[in-house]
């Protein structure tokens, strides 16, 4: 790492653990602590915990908070009620991606919303130059990243064993929450803000904590059995759940509509991009985001070509040998006659041109059984 | 303490001479090397007949997050694959001196053995890193 990358409240607990450690986003993070295919494993069957306190925790508040972010997100703010959590877009005047997020309506005048580390700079830099020219009457924004963690506790074990050590704030177990909802709570004394959302595609939770509390709620979870994940097991999970990944999926020169969001783009209002997005929705796109399922283990990462009797049709936007369903699997972006499902192609993986098939995503889905 | 019956290469391979008479030698990638890639998924090797130059590429290991060059450090001809690397690829991070080997070779010119370093050399090369 290099000295100007950040480091979280358990950045000491990682090295402890003997997590390999990476720059990411502009932090010294984690990529594995024991091996990337077991800590999947344990997400996908038991419970793992991920240090996810590189992304940004923005506060924004005021009567004229649902107002400014109805003009930036692509998701309504003030459709959201109260306690509920939405997932949208940030999007620029041509409709390309600035961030995704999930934002949370605290009450009536106050939400959080969650960048992405690598965006959370460009996302504050695009959130104030707005609330500066349209919104300085009613609306501010704090950047609480600093002073606080976020603990990421996913898997099908995330609520029993959550309900053991957390209650909300009327001493009901976190269980009962709804997908999609937050809750104050207390971890054993300490405070907590907790969110049932996620990015692997199992039932979870995200914990906002305070920086002084993060290592003792992460050494409590240990030891109630969940295994410590790192940002390499998080990426093929999100993966196999078909979750995109901003720089990979989406960016500033890609649409949700192009890359199949577009459920999560308001068709009424007015919001930065919106009339692009909107022509898009009715004329259609060039290209469009697909699964791709290949056979054997070897698999294409981001930019390979993606092939058609010999010509280029595509690139390769995300790919990773799948433990939950042992093939390799990939998303890309094809010209829109070559994204249908079923379709075949090929794929160079590095001089090895791979069969490669155009299939429904997710590649995986949990099972919803009704025990919890 | 890596095995100190064979020799070993900057990019973590290693060479053990099986029968000196005939140039029969196995070769593998070294426990420093499953480490720094983690699960191995797959193996791109050469095939039974194939040459194999000293110092340059022969194939590929991927693991989840990454994927290395594998170079030869002698040059010779792949007179056997470990089959079992197809299905079950982990063996180089379970066994990655014994169970773990990658291919066999004839080699062509036993003196290239002189360039390639000794357990100790390696442990305290590795130990620089």
């Amino acid at each position: 790492m290099t000295h100007l990358d950040l480091r979280t409240s358990l950045h000491q607990t990682h090295l402890d653990l003997g997590a390999r450690m990476v720059p990411f986003g502009g932090w010294d993070m984690p990529v594995q602590y024991s091996s990337i295919l077991a800590e999947v494993k344990a997400v996908r069957s038991a419970t793992g915990i991920f240090d996810v306190s590189h992304m940004g925790r923005l506060f924004i508040r005021g009567p004229q908070a649902a107002e400014f972010l109805d003009w930036v997100l692509t998701g309504s703010a003030s459709t959201l009620g109260v306690g509920r959590a939405r997932y949208c877009m940030i999007c620029n005047d041509s409709g390309g991606v600035i961030d995704d997020t999930i934002f949370y309506r605290l009450s009536d005048e106050r939400f959080l919303v969650i960048p992405n580390a690598g965006n959370r700079n460009e996302v504050v830099r695009w959130f104030q130059g707005w609330i500066d020219q349209r919104f300085s009457v009613g609306c501010t924004m704090h950047d609480q990243t600093m002073t606080s963690g976020l603990i990421a506790v996913q898997g099908p074990g995330a609520a029993r064993l959550l309900d053991r050590v957390c209650t909300d704030n009327d001493d009901k177990p976190v269980s009962n929450q709804r997908m999609f909802t937050w809750i104050g709570g207390k971890f054993q004394e300490r405070d907590v803000f907790v969110a049932r959302t996620g990015y692997t595609g199992e039932d979870g939770f995200e914990l906002v904590v305070n920086s002084e509390d993060a290592s003792f709620i992460w050494n409590e979870l240990q030891e109630q059995g969940a295994l410590p994940c790192g940002l390499g097991a998080r990426d093929v999970l999100r993966l196999e759940a078909a979750l995109p990944l901003h720089g990979h999926e989406i960016d500033a020169s890609t649409t949700p509509i192009e890359a199949g969001l577009g459920r999560f783009v308001r068709s009424e209002g007015e919001y930065v991009g919106a009339q692009v997005l909107q022509r898009q929705r009715e004329q259609g796109v060039e290209r469009k985001l697909v699964g791709l399922k290949l056979p054997g283990r070897s698999a294409p990462r981001a930019e390979y070509p993606i092939l058609y009797e010999g010509q280029q049709v595509g690139n390769i936007t995300s790919g990773s040998y799948s433990p939950t369903l042992d093939t390799s699997i990939a998303m890309g972006y094809v010209l829109v006659r070559y994204a249908s499902l079923g379709q075949l192609l090929k794929v160079d993986i590095r001089g090895r041109i791979t069969e490669a098939e155009v299939v429904k995503l997710p590649f995986y889905t949990r099972s919803r059984k009704s025990s919890s | 303490m890596s095995p100190d019956d064979r020799k070993y290469t900057k990019e973590h391979e290693w060479l053990r001479v099986e029968d000196a008479s005939s140039g029969l030698a196995q070769m593998g990638i070294t426990a420093y090397a499953q480490d720094q890639l983690g699960d191995v998924v797959y193996f791109d090797l050469p095939k039974v007949g194939d040459a194999v130059t000293a110092l340059e590429k022969m194939g590929e290991v991927e693991s989840v997050k990454a994927v290395s060059d594998l170079f030869s450090p002698i040059t010779g001809e792949v007179i056997q694959i470990n089959d079992e690397l197809i299905d079950t690829p982990e063996l180089v991070n379970e066994d990655p001196f014994e169970r773990g080997w990658l291919i066999r070779v004839t080699m062509d010119d036993p003196s290239q053995l002189d360039s390639l370093m000794s357990a100790a050399d390696y442990d305290a090369y590795v130990g620089e890193l």
